[in-house]
């Protein structure tokens, strides 16, 4: 797509506060101050050269109306969107637009959840037609797997090498909240069922911590110590509210595949270019289903194009090179930010030795997954369009 | 129909465009709406028909009769109300619709996508009565 205003717009900072399972001491406000003045210093921006503020946190109370606040108080465009692809693509919409020059997007959780008995109390559901079954995230997500493995043959080997390949990138990561766990497919096999056919290694995690992403003009992206990451392209597929209607495989087992479509035509790219896939890890069927979505593979051959390999941090489609949501952390306000923000710094080659893509030029980044009706989905690069 | 079959989950809060859902499983009858311009079937309850836009929805009786469209046993709670093992499920009705469930009756290692299941109502409270489904026996 020529001139796609998208690809005047870089990331000049990309930036993880230490992430833990419990952040002791630390609050939401003062995590979010790390990651805000991390990403600064990583640009190289004062912080009154920002202009473009969303700094919010879901359920935590703080709105982006308060993030200016934070930022000085000075009058500034003011994101809303949820903190991820879709608060990217909103501050880059603004930068192209010039409603302003310099975006800072950021957001962290502390001290919340303790309780281990049960399911965190943001993954319950309250609607009257959900909450009484018992259902919650990963019973929807079990859904959506369930049908496509009644349909495909789809085996719990395939979740299970999935969920290991994330989770020994995140083995080997000494930022991610699981280093040091390795983990085989037959640990993840071994471990206790949650909701078949999720054993406890094939979810995400609970955990704390921040990040922040800046953006800017590619024109003001020439004035910084830094080597610009460009958007490549970006969108949104959403079809319905999370965790009240019943995921129904033949209506929302696709999502995501319009935006990668509109994405890849915008980049002008294919899956083949994809060098690392930085792609939503909530439950493991979910990224088997999102390789189909994107065109990666056929519909029904995701679980055998992940084995051999594949998927792993030396294969052809290297996946959650960090760990994802698995390993690294996973905290429920800022983890679909750190998708953005894990592959740019895979680009910048900021990972160790044995987790760098060789001669990565593109990442794809995504947010969402079936079993909550949304994915959205953006390239990154480190050549402009 | 078993009283007070498990204890105190949490129960749905009926609201004025799902009251006649709630008020058809008190009196045993499965009740989804159907749009008088397309006849397409709405579930969960709408103010408007989400195929076709009309507000023309009307309330009819399911068959209460469908097949497990998919499943999930679930070894860990949503809460600790819930006792587990539980087999939630997407039931596809005989007239096309979808709506999340319970399995009951049944084995838990039993429970396959395409079984033929039926609706069985479960008294939780003077209010609220739940449409469960159990494997067609005959």
């Amino acid at each position: 797509m020529a001139g796609n205003p998208l690809h005047g717009v870089a990331i000049v900072a990309a930036y993880n506060t230490r992430q833990a399972k419990v952040l002791e001491g630390e609050t939401d406000l003062s995590i979010i101050h790390d990651a805000v003045d991390g990403a600064l210093k990583m640009a190289g921006i004062a912080r009154e050269e920002v202009d473009g503020v969303n700094i919010s946190t879901l359920r935590g109370g703080v709105s982006s109306r308060n993030g200016v606040h934070m930022m000085g108080g000075r009058p500034s465009w003011c994101g809303n969107s949820e903190m991820g692809i879709a608060s990217v693509l909103e501050a880059a919409s603004a930068i192209a637009t010039g409603q302003c020059e310099t975006a800072i997007l950021a957001s962290g959780q502390a001290g919340m959840y303790k309780d281990r008995s049960a399911t965190s109390p943001w993954t319950r559901p309250s609607n009257e037609f959900v909450e009484c079954w018992g259902l919650y995230t990963a019973a929807e997500f079990a859904l959506i797997a369930k049908r496509h493995m009644a349909l495909y043959g789809t085996r719990p080997e395939s979740l299970a090498e999935v969920a290991s390949a994330i989770r020994m990138n995140g083995a080997r990561f000494p930022e991610a909240v699981f280093y040091g766990r390795e983990v085989t497919p037959q640990d993840v096999l071994d471990s206790r069922m949650v909701a078949d056919p999720y054993h406890l290694l094939d979810c995400a995690m609970n955990s704390e911590g921040g990040g922040a992403v800046i953006l800017t003009s590619a024109e003001k992206a020439k004035d910084l110590d830094v080597d610009p990451i460009y958007l490549l392209g970006g969108a949104l597929d959403r079809q319905g509210m999370s965790y009240v209607t019943a995921p129904v495989w033949d209506k929302y087992g696709h999502v995501g595949q319009r935006a990668a479509k509109i994405t890849f035509e915008q980049a002008g790219l294919t899956p083949e270019d994809v060098d690392v896939c930085e792609f939503y890890d909530p439950f493991s069927f979910e990224l088997i289903r999102q390789f189909e979505a994107f065109g990666f593979c056929e519909e029904g051959e995701g679980g055998d194009f992940v084995m051999g390999g594949t998927v792993r941090s030396d294969g052809k489609f290297p996946l959650c090179t960090n760990g994802g949501l698995m390993s690294f952390s996973h905290c429920g306000v800022i983890q679909m930010l750190q998708k953005v923000i894990s592959g740019a710094q895979q680009l910048w080659g900021m990972y160790p030795d044995e987790l760098t893509v060789p001669d990565a030029k593109v990442a794809m980044v995504t947010n969402g997954g079936a079993g909550a009706l949304f994915t959205d989905t953006m390239l990154i690069g480190k050549e402009m369009p | 129909m078993s009283d007070q079959a498990r204890s105190p989950i949490p129960l749905p809060v009926p609201t004025q465009i799902s009251s006649p859902h709630w008020e058809g499983c008190r009196k045993g009858e499965l009740r989804v709406q159907q749009c008088g311009s397309c006849g397409g079937y709405v579930f969960i309850p709408q103010s408007f028909c989400t195929h076709c836009f009309s507000k023309d929805l009307r309330w009819v009786v399911s068959s209460g009769r469908g097949v497990v469209y998919s499943c999930t046993t679930i070894h860990r709670p949503q809460r600790i109300e819930f006792e587990v093992p539980y087999t939630v499920a997407i039931v596809e009705l005989s007239e096309g619709w979808h709506m999340l469930s319970n399995i009951i009756e049944c084995a838990h290692e039993d429970i396959k996508v395409g079984m033929p299941v039926e609706v069985v109502f479960q008294k939780m409270s003077d209010e609220i009565t739940l449409p469960m489904f159990r494997p067609v026996t005959e």
